[in-house]
């Protein structure tokens, strides 16, 4: 995974509280396998309505190639599918922004170069007004602001989130360097606790 | 060591950690990995990169969220169902883990399989990539869910990348009344704190509620700590705990267990230990809830009214009046009485023996008024509960009796909710188009769905357990 410092798209709002994992992306297209694009499935059953039509009055229909969501309170909670954040991904998305995330879900957005930015209750309000139509937007990770119009709005990110998205660091790479402590600790840990390692009677 | 007073997550942490970064990021070691169906990603993920499982003998494979409920072989079951069945009994196979396939003994819900078969124990750090991990912290385990690149990495390295969360002591004080459990324990503080209110946060559960509960209610408390926002719930292990886990496959048994009692008795928070936030709820005011909205947080005690969106302002109005319009449920009357048109007795929250009997005593020599389903945690679980002639009380009820799996927690088998139907659940998610498009859920405990399922109706269960507690 590339890592990014800036990104500049036009920016979409989504005034709902409690956009949940569910939501992001039903059950039932989690047998799909990621190669054939997880995009289409984005919220699907909430922009369609019962007959299956795309609601032309819920924000992302008619916001297409947008890379900037702006939420409300406790976007992504629930499940830890990571499936939520590959729709957002293959749908364009580079940038959530909201009061509260689901913390696995905020874990798993960094893991694929998504930036949870997190806003006050008060700077969501404000922008989801400014969004009733989408407007451009840009995100600078390194100062930690989005700029939505000409509105400046500050995000928090915890510092190591910041460093794996400008980065794009991979994990499994970091941990291999440690792998004698890892040795190490697996030989300490047979012997403080032999059961860990089972032997099996079922 | 430091003599500074520590909370159980403290302990846990400090046990498990192999290195930590500069940036206050620990490198953890991993006791215990189950892998389910939607592993697919993460084992795609190291397949591309050529590598292989680092400690097999400590991965377990459980078939649950598509197994099939009802005639496994029938011809009921899709391509797709198949499908991703046989992907993990491969991947297993090729990495020689141990896997309890759709034909095994021990298939069952993860979250109830790897308690039941001795795999989870106290002290351990258990991942799986599913947000209901924190179930297994009741036993005193270390226990998270995980998304599907942190499962590749656990594959691969046996161990994973955390910031250490905040701790959080939830304490319960006095005792439940009669009918009142787990789950109404759980949806009251979520409730009061919110969805996300215990976000960032590893709660403890402690006080004389918490330490009353068997340990099937114990894991019915950490499961649903998620639907607080909170990755991680954990209960400090005491006798019942041991007693719970001797004799179990994987358990440690003979000197071990003599020793790994030591230790484990050194599991808990110090008196003095200081938490990030500290909760207490008075238990002996808790009555049997139910949710009526589209999030765990919007639950009420059953002798309540549905909200009013006129009564309040700005988004929380606007939040409520679209819950209930899901729901299609009218403000301002009470929760008792409203028709349900079924049931489903099930899921990694409810479904353990104690879960069933409580349903079953409710149910005993009464008549269901709507259909209902009640699938078994696990295939042992199933097994016991027909040893006991649970099964039978379920069928006089006229309640469908069905093989162990997710089923229609989340329907990736085919078990769903029709769209516009009305399920009293003892699942953990009321979310929108959980139980299926459409689907509306109440969320409740095993013995108030069996309660609903008599009355046909959301019902407070209490006075129908006059004389049989
Ligand atoms: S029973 Fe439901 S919540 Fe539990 S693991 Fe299965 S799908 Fe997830």
């Amino acid at each position: 995974m590339s890592g990014w410092t800036r990104h500049e798209g036009l920016a979409v709002g989504l005034p709902r509280e409690g956009v949940d994992t569910d939501q992001l992306i039903p059950a039932r297209f989690m047998s799909t396998p990621r190669a054939q694009g997880y995009g289409q499935f984005l919220l699907h059953d909430l922009r369609r309505d019962a007959d299956g039509a795309l609601d032309p009055s819920f924000p992302l229909n008619g916001a297409d190639g947008s890379s900037i969501l702006i939420a409300a309170r406790n976007f992504g909670g629930g499940s830890s599918r990571e499936a939520a954040v590959y729709a957002l991904v293959d749908a364009g998305f580079r940038v959530v922004a909201a009061p509260s995330f689901g913390d696995i879900f905020a874990g798993n957005a960094v893991n694929n170069g998504l930036l949870p930015a997190r806003i006050s209750e008060q700077a969501a309000l404000s922008l989801l007004a400014v969004l009733a139509t989408p407007q451009h937007g840009h995100v600078d990770l390194a100062a930690g602001t989005l700029t939505i119009d000409t509105t400046e709005t500050a995000f928090d990110l915890d510092d190591v989130s910041r460093q794996k998205l400008m980065n794009g660091w991979d994990d499994i790479d970091l941990t291999c360097a440690h792998a004698a402590k890892v040795a190490d600790y697996r030989r300490r840990r047979i012997a403080i606790a032999p059961w860990v390692f089972p032997d099996e009677r079922a | 060591m430091s003599d500074a007073p520590r909370t159980l997550l403290d302990r846990l942490w400090a046990d498990h950690e192999i290195h930590l970064r500069d940036d206050g990021v620990s490198l953890l070691w991993v006791d215990r990995h189950l892998v389910h169906e939607g592993s697919h990603h993460a084992f795609r993920k190291i397949a591309e990169r050529g590598l292989s499982v680092a400690e097999p003998s400590l991965t377990t494979a459980i078939v649950d969220h598509y197994a099939p409920t009802r005639a496994r072989d029938g011809d009921g079951i899709t391509d797709d169902i198949r499908r991703m069945i046989a992907t993990l009994e491969e991947n297993a196979a090729r990495h020689g883990i141990r896997c309890f396939g759709l034909r095994d003994a021990r298939q069952g819900i993860v979250h109830v399989t790897g308690p039941e078969q001795g795999l989870t124990l106290p002290g351990l750090l258990l991942v799986c990539g599913d947000s209901h991990t924190s179930t297994h912290g009741a036993l005193g385990a270390l226990a998270f869910g995980i998304g599907a690149t942190e499962v590749a990495h656990v594959l691969a390295t046996q161990t994973i990348w955390q910031t250490k969360p905040k701790a959080m002591r939830l304490n319960f004080e006095g005792r439940l009344g009669p009918g009142v459990g787990a789950k109404d324990m759980a949806l009251g503080w979520i409730a009061k704190l919110g969805a996300d209110g215990a976000r960032g946060h590893a709660v403890e559960y402690t006080g004389e509620a918490v330490r009353g509960l068997s340990l099937e209610g114990r894991m019915t408390l950490c499961n649903l700590s998620i639907e607080g926002g909170a990755r991680f719930g954990m209960v400090a292990p005491d006798t019942k705990t041991v007693d719970w886990i001797a004799g179990r496959a994987f358990a440690p048994q003979d000197a071990l267990i003599d020793r790994a009692r030591e230790i484990w008795a050194d599991l808990r928070s110090d008196a003095d230990a200081v938490f990030d936030r500290d909760e207490t709820i008075d238990a002996t005011d808790i009555a049997p809830i139910v949710t009526w909205g589209t999030s765990p947080e919007d639950a009420l005690p059953i002798t309540a009214t549905i909200p009013d969106p006129a009564r309040l302002s700005g988004s929380r109005a606007r939040k409520v009046g679209e819950a209930l319009d899901y729901m299609g449920l009218s403000p301002g009357h009470p929760l008792e009485g409203t028709p349900v048109d079924q049931v489903f007795i099930g899921s990694c929250t409810n479904a353990r023996l104690d879960d069933l009997r409580a349903a079953a005593a409710v149910l005993a020599g009464r008549r269901a008024q709507v259909p209902g389903l009640v699938s078994p945690g696990s295939a042992l679980v199933k097994r016991a509960a027909e040893q006991e002639g649970l099964d039978r009380i379920f069928r006089e009820a006229g309640l469908e009796w069905v093989d162990a799996g997710c089923s229609m927690c989340v329907g990736m088998n085919g078990d769903l909710v029709q769209p516009g139907k009305r399920c009293a659940s003892t699942t953990n998610r009321n979310f929108r188009g959980r139980q299926g498009p459409g689907a509306r859920t109440h969320l409740m405990s095993p013995a108030m769905a069996a309660a609903a399922a008599i009355t046909g109706t959301l019902t407070d269960v209490r006075p129908m357990l006059e004389g049989r507690l």
